[in-house]
Protein backbone atom coordinates (compact mmCIF):
# COMPACT_ATOMS: atom_id res chain seq x y z
CA UNK A 1 0.00 0.00 0.00
CA UNK A 2 1.46 3.29 -1.02
CA UNK A 3 0.67 6.40 1.01
CA UNK A 4 -2.01 8.81 -0.05
CA UNK A 5 -0.83 11.65 -2.25
CA UNK A 6 -2.61 14.69 -3.56
CA UNK A 7 -2.61 16.24 -7.00
CA UNK A 8 -4.33 19.22 -8.50
CA UNK A 9 -7.19 18.89 -10.97
CA UNK A 10 -6.13 20.77 -14.14
CA UNK A 11 -9.77 21.65 -14.81
CA UNK A 12 -11.01 23.04 -11.48
CA UNK A 13 -7.82 23.13 -9.36
CA UNK A 14 -9.34 20.92 -6.66
CA UNK A 15 -6.83 18.98 -4.54
CA UNK A 16 -7.54 15.31 -5.26
CA UNK A 17 -6.43 12.60 -2.84
CA UNK A 18 -5.06 9.54 -4.64
CA UNK A 19 -4.02 6.15 -3.31
CA UNK A 20 -2.47 3.17 -5.13
CA UNK A 21 -2.76 4.76 -8.55
CA UNK A 22 -0.81 3.64 -11.60
CA UNK A 23 0.51 5.65 -14.49
CA UNK A 24 -2.12 5.57 -17.22
CA UNK A 25 -5.00 5.11 -14.80
CA UNK A 26 -8.13 7.20 -15.23
CA UNK A 27 -9.55 8.92 -12.17
CA UNK A 28 -12.56 11.16 -11.85
CA UNK A 29 -12.27 14.53 -10.16
CA UNK A 30 -14.68 14.41 -7.20
CA UNK A 31 -15.27 18.15 -7.45
CA UNK A 32 -15.91 18.81 -11.15
CA UNK A 33 -16.41 15.25 -12.43
CA UNK A 34 -13.91 15.49 -15.31
CA UNK A 35 -11.99 12.34 -16.37
CA UNK A 36 -8.30 12.66 -15.55
CA UNK A 37 -5.35 10.52 -16.51
CA UNK A 38 -2.47 9.90 -14.13
CA UNK A 39 0.43 10.98 -16.34
CA UNK A 40 3.28 10.45 -13.91
CA UNK A 41 3.81 9.07 -10.42
CA UNK A 42 6.76 10.95 -8.91
CA UNK A 43 5.39 13.46 -8.46
CA UNK A 44 1.82 12.48 -9.23
CA UNK A 45 0.48 14.61 -12.06
CA UNK A 46 -2.94 14.63 -13.63
CA UNK A 47 -3.96 15.66 -17.11
CA UNK A 48 -7.32 15.72 -18.84
CA UNK A 49 -8.01 12.19 -20.10
CA UNK A 50 -8.22 11.81 -23.89
CA UNK A 51 -11.71 11.97 -25.33
CA UNK A 52 -13.24 8.65 -26.30
CA UNK A 53 -12.47 7.81 -29.91
CA UNK A 54 -14.75 6.04 -32.32
CA UNK A 55 -12.62 2.87 -32.41
CA UNK A 56 -12.36 2.56 -28.64
CA UNK A 57 -13.88 -0.42 -26.98
CA UNK A 58 -13.28 -4.03 -26.14
CA UNK B 1 11.13 -15.08 -20.86
CA UNK B 2 9.57 -11.66 -21.14
CA UNK B 3 6.01 -10.57 -21.78
CA UNK B 4 4.99 -7.22 -23.24
CA UNK B 5 1.62 -5.80 -22.31
CA UNK B 6 0.43 -3.25 -24.82
CA UNK B 7 -2.06 -0.82 -23.36
CA UNK B 8 -3.50 2.64 -23.73
CA UNK B 9 -4.96 3.32 -20.36
CA UNK B 10 -5.14 1.41 -17.14
CA UNK B 11 -8.67 0.19 -16.66
CA UNK B 12 -9.74 -2.14 -13.85
CA UNK B 13 -8.87 -5.05 -16.15
CA UNK B 14 -5.31 -3.85 -16.76
CA UNK B 15 -4.80 -3.44 -13.01
CA UNK B 16 -5.95 -7.02 -12.54
CA UNK B 17 -3.68 -8.24 -15.36
CA UNK B 18 -0.64 -6.39 -14.02
CA UNK B 19 -1.33 -7.82 -10.55
CA UNK B 20 -1.58 -11.31 -12.08
CA UNK B 21 1.73 -10.83 -13.93
CA UNK B 22 3.31 -9.82 -10.62
CA UNK B 23 1.81 -12.89 -8.96
CA UNK B 24 3.22 -15.19 -11.64
CA UNK B 25 6.57 -13.43 -11.12
CA UNK B 26 7.11 -13.11 -14.86
CA UNK B 27 9.33 -10.38 -16.27
CA UNK B 28 7.09 -8.03 -18.20
CA UNK B 29 7.05 -4.56 -19.60
CA UNK B 30 4.20 -2.14 -20.04
CA UNK B 31 4.10 -0.76 -23.55
CA UNK B 32 2.14 2.47 -24.01
CA UNK B 33 0.53 2.29 -27.44
CA UNK B 34 0.56 6.09 -27.66
CA UNK B 35 4.34 6.21 -27.21
CA UNK B 36 5.26 3.06 -29.14
CA UNK B 37 6.80 3.15 -32.60
CA UNK B 38 7.70 0.37 -34.95
CA UNK B 39 10.57 0.44 -37.42
CA UNK B 40 9.58 -2.11 -40.00
CA UNK B 41 13.21 -2.55 -41.02
CA UNK B 42 14.42 -3.08 -37.44
CA UNK B 43 12.44 -5.43 -35.26
CA UNK B 44 15.31 -5.83 -32.77
CA UNK B 45 13.85 -3.67 -29.96
CA UNK B 46 10.78 -5.91 -29.96
CA UNK B 47 12.56 -9.26 -30.09
CA UNK B 48 12.95 -9.23 -26.30
CA UNK B 49 9.28 -10.22 -26.01
CA UNK B 50 8.27 -13.87 -26.16
CA UNK B 51 4.64 -12.81 -26.39
CA UNK B 52 2.69 -9.57 -26.25
CA UNK B 53 -0.65 -9.28 -24.49
CA UNK B 54 -2.64 -6.71 -26.44
CA UNK B 55 -4.94 -4.55 -24.31
CA UNK B 56 -5.26 -1.39 -26.39
CA UNK B 57 -8.50 0.45 -25.86
CA UNK B 58 -8.15 1.56 -29.49
CA UNK B 59 -9.06 -1.13 -32.00
CA UNK B 60 -6.83 0.41 -34.68
CA UNK B 61 -3.74 0.64 -32.48
CA UNK B 62 -4.17 -2.91 -31.20
CA UNK B 63 -4.80 -4.30 -34.66
CA UNK B 64 -1.87 -2.64 -36.41
CA UNK B 65 0.57 -3.22 -33.57
CA UNK B 66 -0.22 -6.94 -33.53
CA UNK B 67 -0.03 -7.13 -37.32
CA UNK B 68 3.52 -5.83 -37.19
CA UNK B 69 4.47 -8.04 -34.24
CA UNK B 70 2.98 -11.15 -35.84
CA UNK B 71 4.80 -10.34 -39.07
CA UNK B 72 8.02 -10.43 -37.06
CA UNK B 73 7.05 -13.78 -35.59
CA UNK B 74 6.15 -12.44 -32.16
CA UNK B 75 2.96 -14.14 -30.98
CA UNK B 76 0.27 -11.93 -29.52
CA UNK B 77 -2.77 -12.55 -27.36
CA UNK B 78 -4.83 -12.18 -29.34
CA UNK B 79 -3.36 -12.60 -32.80
CA UNK B 80 -3.86 -9.81 -35.33
CA UNK B 81 -6.15 -11.84 -37.56
CA UNK B 82 -8.41 -12.49 -34.58
CA UNK B 83 -8.56 -8.74 -33.85
CA UNK B 84 -9.29 -8.06 -37.52
CA UNK B 85 -12.22 -10.48 -37.40
CA UNK B 86 -13.62 -9.56 -33.98
CA UNK B 87 -13.15 -5.82 -34.42
CA UNK B 88 -15.47 -5.74 -37.40
CA UNK B 89 -19.02 -6.98 -36.93
CA UNK B 90 -19.45 -7.87 -40.58
CA UNK B 91 -16.22 -9.86 -40.73
CA UNK B 92 -17.32 -11.63 -37.54
CA UNK B 93 -20.72 -12.47 -39.04
CA UNK B 94 -19.02 -13.74 -42.19
CA UNK B 95 -16.76 -15.98 -40.07
CA UNK B 96 -19.81 -17.31 -38.21
CA UNK B 97 -21.58 -17.90 -41.49
CA UNK B 98 -18.64 -19.84 -42.78
CA UNK B 99 -18.36 -21.97 -39.64
CA UNK B 100 -22.10 -22.53 -39.31
CA UNK B 101 -22.35 -20.72 -35.96
CA UNK B 102 -25.97 -19.82 -35.13
CA UNK B 103 -26.37 -16.05 -35.27
CA UNK B 104 -29.14 -13.50 -35.77
CA UNK B 105 -30.00 -12.88 -39.40
CA UNK B 106 -27.68 -10.25 -40.86
CA UNK B 107 -27.87 -8.27 -44.06
CA UNK B 108 -25.34 -5.85 -45.44
CA UNK B 109 -25.80 -3.14 -48.03
CA UNK B 110 -23.57 -0.35 -49.28
CA UNK B 111 -26.05 2.37 -50.15
CA UNK B 112 -28.95 3.89 -48.22
CA UNK B 113 -31.39 2.76 -50.93
CA UNK B 114 -30.22 -0.85 -50.85
CA UNK B 115 -30.15 -0.76 -47.04
CA UNK B 116 -33.73 0.48 -46.86
CA UNK B 117 -34.83 -2.30 -49.18
CA UNK B 118 -32.95 -4.86 -47.07
CA UNK B 119 -34.57 -3.54 -43.88
CA UNK B 120 -38.07 -3.62 -45.39
CA UNK B 121 -37.52 -7.19 -46.55
CA UNK B 122 -36.22 -8.25 -43.12
CA UNK B 123 -39.16 -6.61 -41.33
CA UNK B 124 -39.23 -4.25 -38.36
CA UNK B 125 -37.74 -3.90 -35.86
CA UNK B 126 -34.14 -4.27 -36.99
CA UNK B 127 -30.90 -3.27 -35.32
CA UNK B 128 -28.34 -1.27 -37.25
CA UNK B 129 -24.77 -1.28 -35.98
CA UNK B 130 -21.54 0.36 -37.08
CA UNK B 131 -19.22 -2.41 -38.30
CA UNK B 132 -16.49 -1.01 -36.05
CA UNK B 133 -17.47 0.16 -32.61
CA UNK B 134 -18.00 -1.02 -29.09
CA UNK B 135 -19.67 -0.34 -25.76
CA UNK B 136 -23.05 -0.17 -27.49
CA UNK B 137 -22.12 3.06 -29.26
CA UNK B 138 -24.30 4.21 -32.17
CA UNK B 139 -26.52 1.13 -32.16
CA UNK B 140 -29.96 1.89 -33.54
CA UNK B 141 -33.11 -0.15 -33.04
CA UNK B 142 -35.25 0.80 -36.00
CA UNK B 143 -38.95 0.26 -35.47
CA UNK B 144 -40.43 1.66 -38.66
CA UNK B 145 -39.71 3.09 -42.09
CA UNK B 146 -39.62 6.70 -40.88
CA UNK B 147 -36.90 5.85 -38.40
CA UNK B 148 -35.03 3.80 -41.02
CA UNK B 149 -34.95 6.72 -43.47
CA UNK B 150 -33.76 9.13 -40.79
CA UNK B 151 -31.01 6.84 -39.47
CA UNK B 152 -29.79 6.00 -42.97
CA UNK B 153 -29.58 9.67 -43.91
CA UNK B 154 -27.65 10.46 -40.75
CA UNK B 155 -25.28 7.55 -41.18
CA UNK B 156 -24.44 8.58 -44.73
CA UNK B 157 -23.02 11.89 -43.51
CA UNK B 158 -21.35 10.68 -40.30
CA UNK B 159 -17.90 10.98 -41.79
CA UNK B 160 -16.17 7.64 -41.57
CA UNK B 161 -16.63 5.54 -44.69
CA UNK B 162 -17.48 2.64 -42.42
CA UNK B 163 -20.82 4.22 -41.57
CA UNK B 164 -21.84 3.70 -45.18
CA UNK B 165 -21.40 -0.04 -44.74
CA UNK B 166 -24.90 -0.76 -43.52
CA UNK B 167 -24.91 -3.71 -41.14
CA UNK B 168 -28.50 -4.72 -40.50
CA UNK B 169 -29.30 -7.31 -37.89
CA UNK B 170 -32.57 -8.98 -37.03
CA UNK B 171 -33.84 -7.80 -33.63
CA UNK B 172 -33.89 -10.72 -31.19
CA UNK B 173 -36.62 -10.59 -28.56
CA UNK B 174 -34.21 -11.64 -25.85
CA UNK B 175 -35.49 -12.05 -22.28
CA UNK B 176 -34.14 -8.71 -20.98
CA UNK B 177 -30.66 -10.10 -20.80
CA UNK B 178 -27.82 -11.55 -22.79
CA UNK B 179 -24.90 -13.77 -21.87
CA UNK B 180 -21.24 -12.76 -21.73
CA UNK B 181 -19.09 -15.88 -21.75
CA UNK B 182 -15.33 -15.97 -21.36
CA UNK B 183 -13.52 -18.45 -23.56
CA UNK B 184 -9.86 -19.16 -23.00
CA UNK B 185 -8.37 -21.60 -25.48
CA UNK B 186 -10.82 -24.45 -25.80
CA UNK B 187 -12.85 -23.88 -22.65
CA UNK B 188 -15.61 -21.53 -21.50
CA UNK B 189 -14.26 -20.57 -18.09
CA UNK B 190 -17.22 -18.54 -16.82
CA UNK B 191 -20.28 -16.63 -17.94
CA UNK B 192 -22.69 -14.01 -16.67
CA UNK B 193 -26.13 -12.86 -17.60
CA UNK B 194 -26.21 -9.14 -18.33
CA UNK B 195 -29.64 -7.77 -17.55
CA UNK B 196 -31.06 -4.41 -18.40
CA UNK B 197 -34.46 -2.89 -18.88
CA UNK B 198 -32.94 -1.23 -21.96
CA UNK B 199 -32.59 -3.30 -25.13
CA UNK B 200 -28.83 -2.67 -25.02
CA UNK B 201 -27.61 -4.96 -22.22
CA UNK B 202 -23.92 -4.05 -22.39
CA UNK B 203 -22.49 -3.52 -18.89
CA UNK B 204 -20.73 -0.44 -20.31
CA UNK B 205 -24.27 0.88 -20.61
CA UNK B 206 -25.42 -0.06 -17.12
CA UNK B 207 -26.35 -3.74 -17.63
CA UNK B 208 -26.17 -5.73 -14.39
CA UNK B 209 -24.29 -9.02 -14.05
CA UNK B 210 -25.38 -12.28 -12.47
CA UNK B 211 -23.79 -15.76 -12.70
CA UNK B 212 -24.82 -17.84 -15.70
CA UNK B 213 -24.10 -21.57 -15.31
CA UNK B 214 -21.90 -22.88 -18.13
CA UNK B 215 -23.85 -25.85 -19.47
CA UNK B 216 -22.17 -28.25 -21.92
CA UNK B 217 -24.35 -26.73 -24.66
CA UNK B 218 -23.33 -23.15 -23.81
CA UNK B 219 -19.69 -24.19 -23.55
CA UNK B 220 -19.77 -25.87 -26.94
CA UNK B 221 -21.40 -23.02 -28.83
CA UNK B 222 -19.09 -20.42 -27.23
CA UNK B 223 -15.94 -22.41 -27.93
CA UNK B 224 -17.10 -22.98 -31.52
CA UNK B 225 -17.75 -19.24 -31.93
CA UNK B 226 -14.32 -18.43 -30.48
CA UNK B 227 -12.67 -20.91 -32.85
CA UNK B 228 -14.63 -19.48 -35.79
CA UNK B 229 -12.95 -16.10 -35.26
CA UNK B 230 -9.49 -17.63 -34.81
CA UNK B 231 -9.42 -18.57 -31.12
CA UNK B 232 -7.49 -17.26 -28.14
CA UNK B 233 -8.76 -15.28 -25.17
CA UNK B 234 -12.21 -14.13 -26.16
CA UNK B 235 -15.47 -12.86 -24.70
CA UNK B 236 -18.47 -14.27 -26.52
CA UNK B 237 -21.81 -12.45 -26.39
CA UNK B 238 -24.75 -14.80 -26.66
CA UNK B 239 -28.43 -13.99 -27.22
CA UNK B 240 -31.22 -16.32 -26.19
CA UNK B 241 -33.87 -16.57 -28.86
CA UNK B 242 -37.22 -17.89 -27.61
CA UNK B 243 -37.44 -20.29 -30.60
CA UNK B 244 -33.91 -20.91 -31.86
CA UNK B 245 -32.03 -21.02 -28.57
CA UNK B 246 -28.51 -19.63 -28.37
CA UNK B 247 -27.42 -17.19 -31.07
CA UNK B 248 -23.96 -15.67 -31.09
CA UNK B 249 -24.06 -11.90 -31.33
CA UNK B 250 -20.38 -11.00 -31.32
CA UNK B 251 -16.96 -11.85 -29.95
CA UNK B 252 -14.68 -9.35 -28.17
CA UNK B 253 -10.93 -9.71 -28.44
CA UNK B 254 -9.76 -7.15 -25.82
CA UNK B 255 -12.61 -7.79 -23.44
CA UNK B 256 -13.50 -6.03 -20.28
CA UNK B 257 -14.19 -8.37 -17.39
CA UNK B 258 -14.77 -6.02 -14.46
CA UNK B 259 -18.27 -7.51 -14.02
CA UNK B 260 -17.43 -11.06 -15.07
CA UNK B 261 -14.57 -11.74 -12.64
CA UNK B 262 -16.12 -10.50 -9.37
CA UNK B 263 -19.56 -11.91 -10.23
CA UNK B 264 -18.31 -15.41 -11.00
CA UNK B 265 -15.33 -15.46 -8.64
CA UNK B 266 -13.18 -16.77 -11.51
CA UNK B 267 -9.67 -15.32 -11.69
CA UNK B 268 -10.05 -14.21 -15.31
CA UNK B 269 -6.87 -12.10 -15.24
CA UNK B 270 -4.86 -15.03 -13.87
CA UNK B 271 -6.20 -17.33 -16.61
CA UNK B 272 -5.39 -14.76 -19.31
CA UNK B 273 -1.83 -14.41 -18.01
CA UNK B 274 -1.48 -18.20 -17.76
CA UNK B 275 -2.64 -18.53 -21.39
CA UNK B 276 -0.23 -15.78 -22.49
CA UNK B 277 2.67 -17.56 -20.79
CA UNK B 278 1.77 -20.80 -22.56
CA UNK B 279 1.77 -18.92 -25.87
CA UNK B 280 5.14 -17.36 -24.98
CA UNK B 281 6.59 -20.79 -24.19
CA UNK B 282 5.22 -22.19 -27.45
CA UNK B 283 2.93 -24.62 -25.61
CA UNK B 284 -0.04 -23.09 -27.36
CA UNK B 285 0.29 -22.34 -31.04
CA UNK B 286 -1.84 -19.61 -32.52
CA UNK B 287 -4.35 -20.74 -35.10
CA UNK B 288 -3.98 -19.63 -38.65
CA UNK B 289 -6.38 -17.00 -39.97
CA UNK B 290 -9.77 -18.56 -40.56
CA UNK B 291 -9.91 -17.10 -44.04
CA UNK B 292 -6.65 -18.62 -45.16
CA UNK B 293 -8.23 -22.05 -44.89
CA UNK B 294 -9.73 -23.57 -48.03
CA UNK B 295 -12.89 -21.78 -49.05
CA UNK B 296 -16.37 -23.17 -48.59
CA UNK B 297 -16.98 -25.86 -51.18
CA UNK B 298 -19.43 -24.40 -53.65
CA UNK B 299 -20.72 -27.38 -55.59
CA UNK B 300 -21.60 -25.39 -58.68
CA UNK B 301 -18.04 -24.01 -58.92
CA UNK B 302 -16.31 -27.36 -58.64
CA UNK B 303 -15.14 -27.31 -62.23
CA UNK B 304 -11.76 -28.63 -63.31
CA UNK B 305 -10.72 -25.13 -64.37
CA UNK B 306 -8.46 -23.56 -61.76
CA UNK B 307 -9.68 -20.33 -60.21
CA UNK B 308 -8.77 -17.21 -62.21
CA UNK B 309 -7.82 -19.35 -65.23
CA UNK B 310 -9.90 -17.07 -67.44
CA UNK B 311 -8.55 -13.89 -65.97
CA UNK B 312 -6.19 -13.14 -68.85
CA UNK B 313 -8.82 -13.58 -71.54
CA UNK B 314 -11.30 -11.53 -69.54
CA UNK B 315 -8.88 -8.65 -69.40
CA UNK B 316 -8.33 -8.85 -73.17
CA UNK B 317 -11.96 -8.08 -73.91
Amino acid sequence: MSPEVTAKCPECEAEIALKDVMEGEIVVCPDCGVDLEVTSLEPVTLDLAPMEEEDWGE
Amino acid sequence: MKIGILMSRVRVEEKMLLAALDRFAVPYERIDDGAAQFDLSDPSPWMQYDAVLERSVSFARGLYATQVLNAWGIPTVNMAHVAATCGDKLVTSAAFSRAGIPQPRVKVAFSAEAALQAIEEMGYPVVMKPVVGSWGRLLSKINDRDAAEAILEHKEILGSYQHSVFYIQEYIKKPGRDIRAMVIGDQTVCAIYRSSAHWITNTARGGQGEVCPVSPELNEICVSAAKAVGGGVLAVDVLEDPDRGYLINEVNHTMEFHSLAPTTGVDVAGLIVDFTLKVARGEIKANLPAFSLPAIAKVEHKASVPAYANYGTMRMR
